[in-house]
């Protein structure tokens, strides 16, 4: 019983940060912007974290710097894609190369130090006493918050008039235009939420997961990310389940590099990836719901007529 | 001078584009109440003009005052503020989202509130535009889109409206009915610009009318005191040509229809049910309905979009050709013009000369897999001239040409094949008079060479004009075609409304679940349609 609790614990601590930076992502694609930067944004997040952290000693100021990086980040993105119409995809590119070196060099003097990270929450009584309990009470605050994070999302996509202009904007930034919506600023908006949400993906690695630094250490995150928000049709829902799917797989791999299975650890350290991007291409091959869920004028630049 | 100030007066309007004036010193007074025509030709300046009066294009020069005040009208928020409402005729529908919410975004916070799916269905009931709020507009037809830009107009309460060519979606009854709505409108003081080139419906229902030339304003009259010939002398500046055509001479069967029934493939699209119809070598049959009735799924299931199962169904002097794709049909002699210019007829991306590559290509373009880029041009320059297509040449993008001329074009490149059977889905919508003439004269003319053609419009006018004999498709059945003679507009409006099918054969319709809005789903899913 016990395994069953640890196990799903460990899935969900595995799964969060793609949940964090796939969630932004989603947002951000919603509105009709492709930002390819989500790994640059996340190692971001990940070493201002740290940094603050092991500065202030206090954690949660890491959390907070984290989401500020990645925010200041995609600021970056939306000026030269948005207001600039530079090319989306490159600008993207360009932004994660940069995020990973810049990363790497700010990170060079914390590769060694420790600091104290965000603990799980701890309810006496709760956490330990039934198997319900230890499910239900005994993760890191910031699996919560993500959780809390996806249920916002949905609740703000379908749910509210904000979301709609949202999609609407993301659909057809010429008739959002036309009925008089400021598509350019609800863009930057999506844009600069996504930014956020992969600073705070990034920082969930760096003082809760592990918690340390170590220069590249989104491993590729950010790119399954993205790859997920695509295959996950744009729907929050299927973002969180392709999340988790994620982190099962890589406890899955780890367990099997423990047992010393006679296969190579590089097989094994692939299986997430692979695993990810097969289910959930396998779940949205209906042409159909892609037509209705895909952002129209995702990756298309937008200006205004005169 | 009137009593009360004109509710939006204009004085020298001008707008300047890199390439063409769109605009020069237009003035225009609309009265409270007036009902009041804007003529003109496509490209003439009539959109510009009324982009700048809804604040999504900023005039050069000019000054705008509403209600006897200046204002500036910087956004369409800010327009619709003051209480001017457009409907629009394209890009202005959010496809993947449904007809309610497309409403709610064009709608205040407050007025968007959760009794809105009931309020839409009050007014499309009340001014008879059958609208289902939570369909999504991605499987409506043009025509059906066209509901939801009324709909969504006739929500926000407008003292100003605008409407861009509203009635060709409508049966006759219907614009009637929309007539009479807008005429209450009217009486309740509410202006209305009313964008049109139907010039009998200009005469009809508007009590001035200003037409517009090349961006000037050429003139402006009572338009019930003209007649239709002498608008259209100020619109085109010349004598609009009447089609010639010959007596009937048709000849044996080229395209056979036989008992065709295809379930639809979206479930919101249209069922066909045993649908019979011959085309004979030289003559025009017209098929006349309302959008949304099945013309999408019988011109998909023609030009061979969609092949259905029973090969026999479709045949091309007399072959089976219903399990042949549209390449195989099309080299049998098969011709298409899709009601879709942009996008389905041509490549908006695309070079007019590319353009006729894809459809052209068996005229001798091609040669041991190299394509002979000079014989491309050659067609694509003979096409533009033959058909007068004002366009920059052979290289110019399909999306560079205006509606109309790029119709031309692609009516021009189907004919120019030497087809047998000629398939034409609206042919002129949204095109301007003068190319909607030659546009029909090119009809009649291949006719007359003995092709067959079928045409597939909403408009019943030009139906009349140009077929031999005449069916009517109403909720994917098709009527017998009868001869153009013995065929009365109030008859056809009949038969469009359905009144040849049998009762409890209708069809079903699918609704999708509630939208996003929280909207309840419709009470009775058979009671949409009148």
């Amino acid at each position: 019983m016990d395994q069953l609790a640890q196990l799903v614990a460990l899935t969900l601590a595995a799964g969060t940060p793609l949940v964090y930076a796939a969630l932004g992502e989603l947002v951000t694609e919603k509105s009709g912007v492709l930002n390819l930067g989500v790994e640059g944004m996340m190692l971001v997040g990940a070493v201002a974290a740290f940094a603050v952290a092991a500065t202030t000693q206090n954690p949660w100021l890491g959390v907070l710097a984290g989401m500020a990086a990645g925010a200041a980040l995609s600021a970056v993105f939306a000026v030269l894609a948005l207001t600039l119409l530079s090319n989306q995809v490159a600008t993207g590119l360009a932004l994660s190369l940069f995020g990973i070196g810049l990363s790497a060099f700010v990170g060079l003097e914390y590769v060694a130090v420790v600091i104290e990270g965000i603990p799980p929450v701890a309810i006496s009584g709760l956490s330990d006493l039934t198997l319900v309990g230890t499910l239900l009470f005994a993760h890191n605050p910031l699996v919560y918050l993500s959780l809390a994070l996806f249920a916002l999302v949905q609740w703000f996509l379908y749910r509210t008039r904000a979301g709609l202009v949202l999609r609407a904007v993301g659909e057809s930034p010429q008739s959002a235009h036309a009925i008089g919506y400021p598509v350019l600023a609800i863009r930057y908006l999506a844009v600069l939420f996504g930014g956020a949400c992969a600073g705070l993906a990034g920082a969930y690695l760096a003082v809760a997961y592990t918690p340390l630094w170590v220069e590249g250490m989104t491993a590729g995150r950010g790119w399954i990310a993205l790859a997920l928000v695509v295959f996950a049709t744009w729907k929050p829902w299927r973002v969180l389940a392709g999340a988790y799917l994620f982190g099962g797989v890589t406890l899955a791999q780890f367990q099997a590099q423990a047992l010393g299975l006679d296969v190579p650890s590089q097989f094994l350290s692939m299986l997430p990836y692979l695993a990810t991007i097969a289910v959930l291409a396998i779940i949205s091959r209906d042409a159909a719901t892609i037509r209705l869920n895909a952002p129209a004028s995702l990756g298309k630049p937008f200006h205004a007529a005169a | 001078m009137s009593a009360s100030p004109p509710r939006l007066a204009l004085r020298g309007i001008t707008k300047v584009y890199p390439s063409v004036v769109a605009n020069d010193g237009v003035a225009l007074d609309v009265l409270p109440g007036e009902i009041h025509a804007v003529l003109g030709e496509n490209g003439a300046g009539k959109s510009t003009l009324m982009k700048i009066i809804y604040g999504v294009v900023k005039p050069d020069a000019g000054t705008i005052r509403w209600e006897g005040s200046p204002v500036q009208i910087a956004s369409p928020a800010r327009a619709r503020r003051l209480g001017i409402g457009m409907v629009f005729q394209h890009f202005s529908l959010f496809e993947t989202l449904t007809v309610a919410e497309n409403i709610a975004l064009a709608l205040d916070a407050r007025r968007a509130g959760g009794d809105l799916g009931q309020r839409i269905r009050d007014v499309s009931a009340h001014y008879g535009l059958p609208l289902d709020p939570d369909r999504h507009v991605h499987t409506m037809s043009v025509g059906e889109r066209q509901r939801v830009e009324i709909a969504r107009c006739l929500l926000q309460d407008p003292r100003l409206l605008i409407m861009d060519e509203p009635t060709s979606v409508l049966t006759p009854q219907a614009v009637e009915k929309l007539f009479a709505t807008l005429r209450t409108l009217a009486d309740e003081g509410c202006s209305i610009l009313y964008i049109s080139h139907k010039l009998d419906e200009i005469r009809a229902l508007c009590q001035k009318a200003t037409v517009l030339r090349a961006g000037r304003v050429t003139g402006t009259c009572d338009p019930r005191e003209e007649s239709a010939a002498s608008l259209a002398r100020m619109m085109i500046g010349g004598d609009l040509p009447h089609p010639r055509r010959s007596a009937p001479k048709a000849g044996a069967e080229r395209l056979v229809v036989d008992r065709l029934t295809l379930p639809a493939d979206d479930p919101f699209g249209t069922s066909l049910h045993a649908i019979s119809l011959a085309v004979r070598a030289g003559e025009i049959v017209g098929i006349a309905g309302v959008s949304g009735n099945g013309q999408k799924e019988l011109m998909a299931a023609l030009s061979g979009e969609r092949p259905v199962a029973d090969a026999g169904a479709v045949r091309l002097d007399g072959r089976p050709v219903g399990s042949l794709d549209a390449a195989g049909r099309r080299a049998l002699g098969l011709a298409f013009v899709p009601e879709e210019r942009l996008g389905r007829g041509a490549v908006p991306d695309m070079s007019l000369a590319e353009n006729v590559l894809l459809t052209a290509h068996r005229q001798s373009m091609v040669r041991g897999g190299f394509v002979r880029s000079e014989a491309v041009r050659a067609f694509a320059e003979q096409t533009i001239a033959a058909f007068g297509v004002k366009a920059a040449g052979a290289h110019a993008a399909a999306r560079s040409l205006s509606g109309g001329n790029l119709q031309k074009f692609v009516v021009g490149r189907e004919i120019r094949q030497r087809p047998r059977v000629l398939i034409a889905a609206q042919p002129t919508w949204g095109v301007d008079v003068g190319a909607a003439a030659h546009i029909r004269q090119a009809l009649i003319d291949l006719r007359e060479d003995g092709v067959a053609v079928l045409v597939v419009s909403e408009e019943l006018d030009e139906l009349f004009e140009i077929c031999d004999r005449l069916a009517v498709i109403a909720q994917g059945r098709l009527s017998e075609a009868k001869d153009i003679a013995e065929c009365g507009a109030d008859e056809i409006g009949q038969l469009m409304a359905g009144s040849f099918i049998a009762p409890g054969a209708h069809p079903h319709r699918h609704f999708s679940p509630a939208g996003a809005l929280g909207l309840d789903p419709p009470p009775e899913a058979e009671a949409r349609e009148p």
